[in-house]
Formats: structure tokens, C-alpha cells, sequence
């Protein structure tokens, strides 16, 4: 696992940062308003093939209703966004094939088995037969889960049910997936574990688009976007952030950002 | 195999794992058949009569003997003087007290003669019932002795529940009840669950439209549904042979019509719940309750206040039981019934269009 070690020290790692041409996700100017409240004020982004792009920002600085945008939940008042090649406001019913989720909240089912789960989804993302057979025995391989096929999910631990989960969310292939705070409540060695996941996911081509609390993980993040009262304040490499604000750490850059927010 | 039949088969496990849930939901309309079949019966029968006969003479002794043989009655004891009659009243020990006069012969001859019928008025229906069967008898009596005969003779006869059976009237009552909590309140508490844990966001979120979750959401749940309905005709019919004097397939297409209705509601209900428990409440307030209450199952609506008479309107179970009663009681068809099944497929359609708009509705909110 290279890329790993590259990352935990990725100061100094070169990342391409116009994602470009074969860009995954591609906002413009993504403006989400309710009422006379702008959740999400022009937001402006590309996220290329295989990166790790983490989206910060206090809670209430519009990352969820940014996310609902990009995962086609909710349409955008102006601007606009193309994830995986369609486009937000009108092929959303595409974007939701291409994509995966998972949430803070934990996803699975409590009272069905392993195996049950797995199907479920798979069949909701159209896997059927032998293909999800192979795909779930593979899964579960990797994980290192396979005596726990028939098990229910209710009885297994969070940081187990939490890899689960996003190996599910991975189950059909998707060219982007969108994490939002995939460790909220996990202990730092699962932590650590997940974001190996995270990492190979990426090596093989996934785009991983990740909010998080945790500023270590932060600076695990090819780039990061930081939002403030529904703006991008700053977008970079962690390194290089760290560099311009001068500070040594993302906590640090995170807290001289957040400190201007109002709605915080 | 499609997203739409995994979700059927995911929400079916989900049902299938809830033991205990599912025997409760399966047992319900079997307990609820029996204990209203047995328990609340407004029949009048084997009614505890304490008879106060004073002067004991053959024509009071007649009398006596005329209550003892009618079922109604049971003549339990027969005094010679009212004192401690009321307290065996009281104490719950005689359903009944008839007090007749100290020269009950004589007084009849003269045509003077007057009887005094106690009963518990606590329990108002029965006391009525039990007052009118004890001046029935006594009228019968009169008329075999006085030689006269009334100038009018009236002959009352109750048609489509000719026996009065109180078994014909709740069971119509009862399947609308059970319907509803089966299809409404199930379906509401399923879909706020998925709320609560946070799985709704993920199957929002997937490639299943929102039509597709609302339909495989109720899919289940109408199969158990209907389950629970031929339950509830099954045992009515073993446990007190209630008829069904019309059509069985207009009754099933009825019934079926009616858990739309209702699983439309629960969708409903689910959407603007945060979790089960806010669920469950609501659809036990709106819903359960206008449907024991206000629908004609357990007060007659023809005895309700004008305004809530036109409450009663708005209640499905309404015309959901008038086409029942009208099906099983009096067994008319479409010809008479068309009106009450047009509301009812209105407010199906009404309510599936207003439930899934307001499921659809609540992503972009």
C-alpha cells in the first residue's frame, strides 16, 4: 500500500489540481437557496478520476446541502454540476446509477444478514446472479468477513458494520463515491483501517469524495476544499494550505477559516 | 433481478424477522373476533330477574311462570316484599327487579293493575333492551288473560339481521379496524424507521425512484392485510356463522379498495413523522380513532351531533363499513352500493396522489 504512506506524509506529495477534461465532478457556480437563505453561494470545483477530495467546513456551512446537490437529492437554484459524466438538474435518475453513498449515520440493515444486505443493494443497483455472487464473495474475502455471511449486521461492531458499509456502497462499481463523516464515532486504529480502504478504492480508480470532523484526515486528502457560510474559502493541496497560512497543521488552517463564520 | 424486487424481497424479510410483531399482527383479527363476539354482546339473554310478589295469587303466579319461560329471562328469586330487592340490584346480584302489587288479582281484574320494572341503568343500552323485553312479556300475558284483544296488533320484525345478533353488526366494524391498523399504522412505522436509522437516505439516493420505495414499502403489507380480512370472515363465520348474503368477490374488491386507502394514509403519515414513535401517535389519533368512533362502528352516526355527523364523512371507514354491513347483512350488489365504492375510489386516489407527491416532496425540502 504504497500510496498510503505516501499520503500520511503527503506534504510534499504533487497533486494535479485542475482536475481538467476528465474531471468526475465538476461544480459551477452551484447555488442552492431556500427562501431568502443561500445554503450554498456559487460554489466552483472539479474532482478528478481516483482522487481523494475531502469537503470541510463547520457544521452549517452547507456541505450537506452541497452533497444532496451532487448526489442528485436535491435540485440547484442556479449553477451547475456534472457528476460522472451527467448532469445534476436534469438526468439525476443517471448520476444515482454511477454513483455511491454512504452517511454518518450507519446504513446497513440491523435486522437482515450480512449476505442479506449485500444482496439488497447489489439487486437495487441492478447486480444479479453469479456477478453479485463473485462480487460479494470477493467483498467479503477482502474484508476478511467471510465467516460472517450469515450473521445480522445488528450484532456486529460500529467499526465493522462501518467498513461494511462502504464496501457495499463500492459493490457496483461506482466511478465516484461520496462519504459524509464515513468515521464519526470509530476508534483512531478502525479509523486508520477505513481510510486504507478509502486509499485502495482510489488506486483503483475511485473517486472518493469525503466530509469529515476528524483534521487528520483531513490531512490524509489528495485536496481539500474548505466552506465557509456556503462559500469555498480555500481549495488545495493540504500541503500547500498549511504553507499559505502558514500554520503547521489543517486543524490550524481549519480554525483561522471557520473563525469567520457566522453560522457556525 | 430488479431494484424493485430486491426492495419487495428486503421489506418481506423485514416482516418475516419481527416475529413477534408478525404473530401479533396475524393473531389480531382471531382475538379481536372472539373477545367482540363474546364480550360485547347487546343481546339480551338469561337476564337475572327478582320478581317481588306480595299477594302470590294464581294470576301473579301465571305471570311468574310466563318470565320463566321466556329465554330472556331467568327468574332467579321470587319475594314476597321489595325491601332488599333494590340492594340485590345494587350489589350486582339481579339484573332485574319486577315489583308487582299487593292484590295483583284483584287490581287486574279492575283493570288498575301496575308493575314496576328496576333495572341498572349504568349500563344504559341493556337496562332499555332488558325494560322492553320485561313489557313485552307482561303484554303477551295480558293479552292471553283479558279476553281483549289490542286494537292494533303491530308485528315488528328486524329484517337482514333478523335475529338482532350483535355478532352481524361488529364484524363489518371490526374489519375495517383491522385493516387499518395492519395497513396504516404498519406501513407509517416501517417507513419512519428507515427514516430514523438513516437507510431512507441511502435508498433516496439509489438508482429506486421514490414511486418504487412507496410501492415496495406497501406491497407487503397489503398481502397481510388481505390475509388478516379473510381471517376475520373465516372466524366470524366458524365462531358465530355471521353470513355473507352478497357477493364474497365485491367484498374482497372492497376490502381491497379500502387498504389502499389506508395504506395511502400511513405513506402520509410516515412523511410528515420524525420517527416511530411520532408515527405510531399520529396514526393512533387520525386515524384509529375516527375509525372506532366515528364511523358508524361502535356509536350509531344517526345519533351524533350534526357537525360531527359531517365529520364522519371524511372518514373512510365510514363507507368502508357501509358497503360491508350492505355485502354481508342485506347482500346488495354495485346497483345500491356505487355511491359509497365512488367516495372510497376518490379518496384512494386522492390520497395515493397526495402521499407520494408529499414522499417525493420531502427530498427537496
Amino acid at each position: 500500500m504504497t500510496r498510503d504512506t505516501q499520503h500520511i506524509t503527503s506534504d510534499t506529495v504533487p497533486v494535479d489540481e485542475s482536475a481538467g477534461p476528465d474531471a468526475v465532478v465538476s461544480a459551477r457556480e452551484l447555488t442552492r437557496t431556500f427562501g431568502d437563505f443561500t445554503a450554498v453561494d456559487r460554489i466552483s470545483f472539479d474532482v478528478g478520476k481516483g482522487e481523494v477530495f475531502g469537503f470541510l467546513g463547520a457544521n452549517g456551512a452547507g456541505k450537506t446541502t452541497a452533497i444532496r446537490m451532487l448526489t442528485g437529492l436535491l435540485s440547484p437554484s442556479s449553477g451547475s454540476a456534472i457528476v460522472a459524466g451527467h448532469d445534476v438538474a436534469t438526468s439525476p435518475n443517471l448520476i444515482k446509477q454511477q454513483i455511491g453513498y454512504m452517511s454518518q449515520r450507519f446504513a446497513l440493515y440491523d435486522d437482515l444478514t450480512v449476505k442479506e444486505n449485500v444482496r439488497f443493494y447489489g439487486g437495487v443497483y441492478g447486480l444479479r446472479g453469479s456477478e453479485l455472487k463473485d462480487r460479494r464473495h470477493a467483498m467479503l474475502r477482502k474484508l476478511g468477513f467471510e465467516h460472517l455471511e450469515g450473521e445480522r449486521v445488528g450484532g456486529l461492531p460500529l467499526g465493522w458494520k462501518q467498513k461494511l458499509a462502504f464496501s457495499v456502497a463500492l459493490l457496483h462499481q461506482p466511478s465516484v463515491v461520496f462519504l459524509d463523516e464515513p468515521t464519526g464515532g470509530v476508534d483512531p486504529v478502525t479509523r486508520r483501517q477505513f481510510w486504507e480502504l478509502i486509499y485502495e478504492a482510489a488506486g483503483q480508480g475511485t473517486t472518493v469524495f469525503v466530509t469529515t470532523h476528524y483534521m487528520d484526515e483531513a490531512e490524509y486528502c489528495d485536496r481539500v476544499s474548505i466552506m465557509v457560510d456556503g462559500i469555498i474559502k480555500a481549495l488545495d493541496t493540504p500541503g500547500r494550505l498549511k504553507t499559505d497560512f502558514g500554520v503547521d497543521s489543517m486543524n490550524d488552517v481549519f480554525l483561522q477559516l471557520a473563525r469567520g463564520g457566522k453560522r457556525s | 433481478m430488479s431494484p424493485f424486487r430486491s426492495f419487495v424481497i428486503k421489506e418481506t424479510r423485514h416482516i418475516l424477522r419481527d416475529v413477534r410483531t408478525l404473530t401479533v399482527l396475524l393473531m389480531l383479527p382471531i382475538v379481536m373476533v372472539l373477545l367482540f363476539g363474546f364480550a360485547i354482546r347487546t343481546d339480551v339473554e338469561d337476564v337475572r330477574l327478582i320478581i317481588v310478589d306480595p299477594s302470590s295469587d294464581v294470576r301473579s303466579a301465571e305471570l311468574v311462570r310466563d318470565f320463566n319461560a321466556t329465554p330472556a329471562f331467568r327468574v332467579e328469586k321470587v319475594l314476597p316484599s321489595s325491601s332488599g330487592a333494590e340492594d340485590l340490584l345494587r350489589q350486582g346480584k339481579a339484573d332485574a327487579v319486577l315489583i308487582l302489587p299487593i292484590d295483583f288479582a284483584r287490581s287486574f281484574e279492575r283493570g288498575t293493575a301496575q308493575a314496576m320494572v328496576l333495572t341498572d341503568g349504568i349500563n344504559a343500552n341493556f337496562a332499555q333492551a332488558v325494560s322492553n323485553q320485561a313489557e313485552a312479556v307482561i303484554g303477551r300475558w295480558q293479552a292471553g288473560h283479558s279476553g281483549q284483544r289490542p286494537l292494533i296488533a303491530t308485528a315488528p320484525r328486524m329484517r337482514f339481521n333478523p335475529t338482532l345478533a350483535s355478532e352481524n353488526l361488529f364484524v363489518p366494524g371490526l374489519l375495517a379496524f383491522v385493516l387499518t391498523l395492519v395497513s396504516a399504522l404498519m406501513t407509517a412505522i416501517s417507513i419512519a424507521r428507515e427514516k430514523e436509522t438513516g437507510t431512507l437516505e441511502l435508498l433516496l439516493v439509489s438508482p429506486l425512484r421514490p414511486l418504487q420505495i412507496v410501492v415496495g414499502k406497501v406491497t407487503p403489507y397489503l398481502l397481510l392485510a388481505f390475509t388478516n380480512a379473510i381471517t376475520t370472515l373465516v372466524v366470524a363465520w366458524l365462531a358465530f356463522r355471521v353470513p355473507i348474503e352478497g357477493s364474497l368477490v365485491l367484498l374482497l374488491a372492497s376490502s381491497l379498495l379500502y387498504v389502499l386507502v389506508a395504506l395511502a394514509i400511513g405513506v402520509f403519515i410516515s412523511t410528515k413523522s420524525a420517527d416511530q414513535r411520532a408515527a405510531m401517535m399520529a396514526t393512533l389519533l387520525a386515524l384509529l380513532l375516527p375509525t372506532l368512533a366515528l364511523s358508524g362502528f361502535v356509536f350509531p352516526i344517526s345519533s351524533m351531533p350534526a357537525p360531527l355527523q359531517v365529520v364522519t364523512k371524511v372518514v373512510p371507514a365510514t363507507w368502508f363499513i357501509r358497503i360491508v354491513r350492505g355485502i354481508m347483512l342485506k347482500g346488495i350488489g354495485v346497483e345500491l352500493l356505487w355511491k359509497e365504492l365512488l367516495i372510497l375510489t376518490g379518496m384512494a386516489a386522492f390520497l395515493i396522489t397526495v402521499s407520494t407527491r408529499s414522499f417525493s416532496d420531502r427530498l427537496d425540502g
